[in-house]
C-alpha cells in the first residue's frame, strides 16, 4: 500500500498507543462478546458450507438420503447442460454490462451534483430516492413503465418520432435492457459514495491544477479519478459480487411477463441468470445435489474474480493513507 | 467558497468579480440547472406515472394515456379488499421489526470485541468477518433450507428472523469501524473508575455510536422490508404469512389486467419506506457514505 506523507503522522500516533502498558482483555470476556456471531458462523455458515459441499458430489432430491456420485453434477454442468451456459452467458453480460453502466452512471451523476452551488440538497433527494424504493414494487413499476402497448416510455418514444421502439421485457434482444435501464433508475445508492468521495477531493488539488493551466477534461482525469479510485473500486467489488447473484427484478420480471409458471427466464430464456436457474434446479425441481454443485461454482468464480480484483488493484487505486486495520 | 472564506478570514478584502467572469459563471450555473432538472424528471417521472397509473380506471391503465380521468381515488380501498394487503404489512413489519432488533443486539457486542478489547487473534478474526460478507448466499442457503425443513419452520417467519441474532457481518463492519474511531481515553477513565467491559460498553460506547447503531438499524429494516428471496423460499407455500414483496408479485400472477391496482399495491409498499428515507435522510446518507468511503 502507497504510503503518503499523511500516513507518517497516523503511524505515529500508532505508536504512541503501542507504548501503553498492554491490557489484555480476559478471553472468557473476548469468547462471551463474539458468542452471538460466532455461534452463528458456526451454525449459519460453516454446518451450510461443508454440507453443500458434500451435496454437490451427490444425487439428492430432499426424499430419499444423498447418493454419491462423484463429480458428475459438475461434468454435466460444463458438458451437457446447455441452460447452465445460457445463465452464465447472461449473468456475465448483466455483470460485464450492467455493472459499468451503473457505476459510469453514478459517476456522471455525482460530478453532476457537485457542480451548482445552491439547491444540491433537493437534487439530491430526488436522485436518491429511486434507489429506495423495493426492488419487486421497482421491478413491477417498469415492467408497466416499458410495455410496449400501453406503457408510458414507448409512448413519449412514438410521439418523439421513434418508429419501432423497443419490446423491452418482451423481445429476447432488450429484456437485459430493459433490467439496465431499472438499475440506473435505482443508481442513488452508488451515486451518494461517489458523491461523498467527490467532495473529499481536496480543493488545493484543482486549483494547483488550474495554476498548471490543466482544462477540465485533464483535472477529471489526473486528479479527480485517481482520488476517486478507491470508490471505483469498492464499487467494482460489490457491483461484481451483486452481479453474479442478481435474482430477484429478473425473477419478478420474467415470471409477470411470461404466461406459465415453468417458463423462468422469460423471454426465451433471455433473463435466466445464474442465481434464477440456481434457483429453479434447487427449489422447484428440488436437485439438491445439483443446485449445490451450481452454487460452489458460483462461490468459487466469485472468490476468482474479487481476488483478481484485489491484486490488479494495487497498481490503479491510490489510497490515501486510511489504513483498514490499526 | 472556502476560497473566499479564507481570504476574509486572513484580513484580506475580497476582490470585486470582474463581469466577464461574472457573465460566465452565470452560463454554466444555468446549464448546470437545466441538467439537473432534466435528470431530476428522469429519476422522479416513474414515481408520478406509478401514482397516476394507480389512480386510474382498469380499462384506462391499459390504454395509452398518461392523466387519469377520473381520478379513482376508490382504488386504494379496492386493492385492502382484493388483496389482504394489512396481514401482508403486518407480516413484513413483524420481520423487519425483529430482524432488525436481532442484528442491533448481536453485532454490537461482536463489534466491541473488534474494536475495543485488546486480544490475539482479533485482526484475523476479523479479516473472517469480512470475508464472509462476500459470501454468495447460494452455498449455504440449501443445506439451511433443509434444516428448517427438518425443524418444520417452512410456511413459518422463524427462518426469517432467527439467524438476525446471531450477526451479521456488514453490520459488525460498520459499527466496528465507528467503534474505531472513538478515542480509547474514554474506555481508560470509565476503567478506571472501576466500570466493567459491558458498563463500558452500554454507557460510554452505544451512546456515542448513536449514529452508527441508527444506520445499522436503518439498513437492516429496509433490508428486510424489501426483502423477496428469503420470503418466496421460506413462505412460499404459506400464503397467510406472506410479505409484501411476494404477496405483490403472487397477486400479480394472478390478476393479469389490474395494473391500476398493481401500482397501487406496489405505492402501499413503498411509502414506508419514502416515508422512513425523509424521517431520517442524514443518519442514511451518513450512514451510505461511511460504507464506501472507509471500505
Amino acid at each position: 500500500m502507497a504510503t503518503p506523507p499523511i500516513a507518517g503522522v497516523a503511524r505515529g500516533t500508532g505508536a504512541v498507543r503501542r507504548s501503553r502498558p498492554s491490557r489484555r482483555t480476559p478471553w472468557r470476556l473476548v469468547i462471551l462478546f463474539l458468542s452471538p456471531w460466532a455461534i452463528g458462523f458456526l451454525v449459519f455458515i460453516v454446518y451450510p458450507m461443508v454440507t453443500s459441499l458434500y451435496f454437490s458430489f451427490t444425487h439428492y432430491d430432499l426424499l430419499s438420503t444423498p447418493r454419491w456420485i462423484g463429480l458428475d453434477n459438475y461434468k454435466f454442468m460444463f458438458t451437457k447442460d446447455a441452460f447452465f451456459w445460457l445463465s452464465v452467458k447472461n449473468t456475465v453480460w448483466i455483470v460485464a454490462v450492467g455493472v459499468s453502466v451503473r457505476i459510469l452512471f453514478a459517476i456522471a451523476t455525482a460530478t453532476l451534483l457537485t457542480r451548482p452551488r445552491r439547491g444540491i440538497k433537493g437534487y439530491r433527494t430526488m436522485f436518491f430516492l429511486p434507489s429506495m424504493a423495493p426492488p419487486v414494487a421497482a421491478a413491477l413499476a417498469f415492467v408497466y413503465l416499458l410495455n410496449p402497448a400501453f406503457g408510458p416510455l414507448n409512448q413519449l418514444l412514438s410521439s418523439a418520432g421513434v418508429a419501432d421502439p423497443p419490446l423491452w421485457f418482451f423481445s429476447p434482444s432488450t429484456s437485459k435492457w430493459g433490467l439496465v435501464i431499472l438499475g440506473l433508475w435505482g443508481v442513488g445508492d452508488a451515486m451518494i459514495i461517489f458523491l461523498a468521495g467527490l467532495l473529499d477531493v481536496p480543493r488545493q488539488l484543482y486549483e494547483a491544477a488550474d495554476i498548471e493551466g490543466a482544462g477540465p477534461w485533464q483535472k477529471f482525469r489526473s486528479v479527480t479519478l485517481p482520488m476517486i479510485s478507491p470508490v471505483i473500486f469498492f464499487s467494482l467489488v460489490t457491483g461484481i459480487i451483486w452481479g453474479f447473484q442478481y435474482f430477484t427484478q429478473a425473477y419478478v420480471t420474467s415470471t409477470v411477463n411470461a404466461t406459465s409458471k415453468t417458463s423462468l427466464g422469460y423471454p426465451e430464456g433471455s433473463l435466466l441468470f445464474y442465481s434464477v436457474y440456481l434457483y429453479q434446479q434447487g427449489f422447484s425441481y428440488f436437485k439438491m445435489g445439483y443446485a449445490s454443485a451450481l452454487a460452489w461454482v458460483l462461490f468459487v468464480v466469485t472468490m476468482a474474480c474479487t481476488l483478481v480484483m484485489i491484486r490488479t488493484s494495487r497498481r490503479w487505486v491510490h489510497y490515501q493513507g486510511g489504513e483498514m486495520f490499526r | 467558497m472556502s476560497a473566499r472564506g479564507l481570504a476574509t478570514a486572513a484580513g484580506i478584502a475580497p476582490r470585486p468579480i470582474p463581469p466577464g467572469v461574472k457573465r460566465r459563471r452565470m452560463l454554466s450555473s444555468v446549464a448546470d440547472h437545466t441538467l439537473l432538472i432534466l435528470f431530476a424528471a428522469m429519476f422522479m417521472l416513474p414515481m408520478l406515472f406509478i401514482l397516476f397509473t394507480s389512480l386510474m380506471t382498469d380499462q384506462q391503465s391499459l390504454s395509452s394515456v398518461i392523466w387519469p380521468r377520473p381520478f379513482v381515488w376508490s382504488n386504494y380501498v379496492e386493492i385492502f379488499r382484493e388483496v389482504p394487503l394489512l396481514s401482508y404489512t403486518w407480516n413484513t413489519t413483524q420481520i423487519a421489526v425483529l430482524s432488525t432488533l436481532g442484528t442491533v443486539l448481536s453485532c454490537v457486542p461482536v463489534a466491541y470485541a473488534l474494536s475495543r478489547m485488546e486480544w490475539r487473534g482479533r485482526n484475523a478474526v476479523f479479516v473472517v468477518v469480512l470475508s464472509t460478507m462476500m459470501l454468495p448466499f447460494q452455498v449455504t442457503i440449501i443445506p439451511l433450507y433443509i434444516v428448517f425443513v427438518r425443524l418444520h419452520m417452512i410456511g413459518t417467519l422463524t427462518p426469517l428472523i432467527l439467524p438476525a441474532f446471531f450477526g451479521d457481518a456488514f453490520s459488525i463492519f460498520l459499527l466496528r469501524q465507528f467503534f474505531m474511531s472513538i478515542p480509547e481515553d474514554l474506555s481508560d477513565a470509565a476503567r478506571v473508575d472501576g466500570a466493567s467491559e459491558w458498563q463500558i460498553m452500554t454507557r460510554v460506547i452505544v451512546p456515542l455510536a448513536k449514529p452508527a447503531i441508527a444506520a445499522v438499524a436503518l439498513f437492516n429494516f429496509l433490508y428486510a422490508w424489501n426483502d423477496f428471496f428469503g420470503p418466496l423460499l421460506f413462505l412460499g407455500n404459506n400464503p397467510k404469512l406472506w410479505t409484501l414483496a411476494i404477496g405483490l408479485v403472487e397477486f400479480r400472477s394472478m390478476h393479469r389486467v389490474q395494473w391500476n391496482l398493481t401500482m397501487a399495491a406496489s405505492l402501499v409498499f413503498m411509502i414506508p419506506v419514502i416515508v422512513l428515507f425523509f424521517l431520517a435522510q442524514k443518519v442514511f446518507i451518513e450512514g451510505v457514505t461511511l460504507t464506501g468511503t472507509k471500505g
